[in-house]
């Protein structure tokens, strides 16, 4: 692979002739990775793991997932070198799907860490009150709260949670809320940068519909340049 | 008391299969499988039910073939879309690992937490509590009186511990596990219903999800175990694999008991 050559093709532009869309799943050793691959593949997208931002290049999009500690993962993403990445896809516009700890530490910070998230999301990421069972582990109500094609056709749905902190329910970002002793964050959005705190690839058929509604945004992205590097 | 629920949560419902080397046991009877010893077809065969989660419990007892179950793991992560949780003879966090990696959400610690009780920890602080479930197999000291308390036993249930359940599960969640898939050894197979006074006093003593494990023979069993037993999820394994019942009665039963189920 030549460098530039291919530089000049993150993401690859649209209107390629293969029209399934070519997505980066992140992989900086943040849990079950293979799940996220597979379902994205189950949901009609090319999906491979990638371990270095180079790696990106000729993806259409970029996926965040992620299991475990706020602070490791960052820590981990960071030494990876993803952060810049991001912070270009972001800047340009192009597709960022975030899942639950990989959707944590696109916010500013979290009360897990110290470590300062990445900040492509604004707030913090705050504990579950512990008037309920944290983690709070199991499948939950989705309320739409704002219109967006992420969530189109799963409102009132049912999907996978696992986590122990989640995002506020308040602001203009937040999608959909779900409820656990409090109302908390459960998809959001700012620009390009989407992300849920369930797990879409462990949620059966909604989350298939929340990967396909993914992709669905992918292939209609913003045909310009891909971002400057 | 408040008129908001605290959580919106769903009960789960979660068929157990036993798996050696790479075989489902005890035979699966309900539906037209192509081959009813194969975890991966069953998997998601329970996934297109409605089945919330599935729990893998590895029985294979020759070591040669003990990493088969990576593969299965592995495969059922293709065709499965809910979590998976793998139990039976998970020893180290290195186990664990290797399950996580190969595709396991969660990884269950039985004989090996109660040998070496900081097993959990070490899980916790390096996979996250969230993929560490702490299965607890329970005897009644008394069959007659439940004040009497709960025996932890270990290996399959054929060595008694002398420890008390109840405090032994209030030290797994201590230690970091996330979970406890409890099994009351008593009622196991007799379709009695769940041991309602060990759930109360094991969801009494923690703030994590119990799992309630061993007698359901019915819906209204089920149904029972959420609303009278506090726990946050139901199993269930030949029940299930004979057709006696299916995914879908138990949460029509749970629902008009007044439980939150998630409906495909």
């Amino acid at each position: 692979m030549s460098g530039e050559a291919q530089g000049q093709r993150e993401p690859a532009a649209a209107g390629d002739a293969d029209e399934t869309p070519t997505v980066a799943v992140l992989d900086y050793g943040a849990g079950n990775l293979r799940s996220a691959q597979r379902a994205l593949q189950r949901a009609g997208a090319h999906a491979r793991l990638i371990t270095a931002a180079a790696d990106a290049q000729g993806a259409d999009a970029l996926v965040v997932p992620g299991v475990g500690h706020f602070g490791q993962c960052v820590r981990q993403l960071r030494a990876q070198g993803f952060e810049p990445l991001l912070g270009r896809w972001a800047a340009a516009g192009w597709p960022v799907l975030g899942i639950c700890v990989g959707m944590q530490i696109l916010f500013e910070s979290s009360e897990e860490d110290p470590e300062p998230g990445l900040g492509l999301l604004p707030g913090v990421v705050r504990r579950l009150p512990d008037r309920v069972s944290v983690p709070h582990m199991g499948w939950n109500v989705l309320t739409v709260v704002r219109d967006d094609p992420l969530v189109a056709g799963v409102d009132g749905a049912h999907a996978y949670f696992v986590h122990s902190y989640a995002p506020e329910a308040g602001g203009d970002h937040v999608v959909a809320t779900s409820f656990h002793g409090v109302a908390f964050g459960a998809v959001v959005r700012a620009g390009s940068v989407a992300a849920t705190q369930f797990h879409p690839e462990k949620s059966a058929d909604k989350g298939r519909r929340v990967l396909a509604n993914f992709l669905t945004g992918v292939a209609q992205r913003p045909a310009a340049c891909g971002p400057a590097r | 008391m408040s008129a908001k629920p605290a959580t919106t949560l769903a009960a789960r419902v979660i068929p157990c299969l036993d798996v050696d080397a790479g075989r489902v046991v005890k035979g699966v009877g309900f539906v037209d499988l192509r081959d009813a010893g194969d975890p991966v077809e069953l998997a998601a065969v329970y996934d297109a039910e409605g089945a919330d989660e599935l729990v893998f419990l590895d029985i294979t007892a020759s070591s040669d073939e003990r990493d088969t179950i990576l593969d299965v793991v592995a495969a059922t992560a293709e065709q499965a879309f809910i979590p998976l949780t793998v139990g039976g003879g998970v020893r180290s966090v290195d186990d664990a690992r290797a399950l996580l990696r190969a595709g396991a959400d969660k990884t269950a610690f039985n004989t090996a937490a109660v040998a070496r009780p900081e097993v959990l920890s070490q899980a916790a602080d390096a996979l996250g509590s969230q993929c560490v479930v702490a299965a607890v197999d329970a005897r009644r000291r008394d069959q007659q009186d439940p004040a009497a308390g709960w025996e932890v036993y270990t290996h399959g249930g054929r060595t008694a511990t002398g420890r008390d359940a109840v405090a032994w599960i209030a030290e797994c969640a201590a230690r970091g596990a996330g979970e406890i898939l409890l099994t009351s050894m008593d009622r196991d197979g007799s379709k009695e219903g769940f041991d309602l006074h060990l759930l109360r006093a094991a969801t009494g003593a923690v703030s994590v999800p119990v799992i309630a494990s061993g007698g359901a023979g019915t819906a209204a069993h089920m149904a029972a175990g959420i609303r009278d037993g506090g726990a946050a999820a139901v199993l269930a394994a030949s029940i299930f694999h004979f057709g006696e019942l299916r995914v879908a009665e138990v949460k029509d039963a749970m629902a008009e008991a007044g439980v939150a189920v998630r409906r495909g």
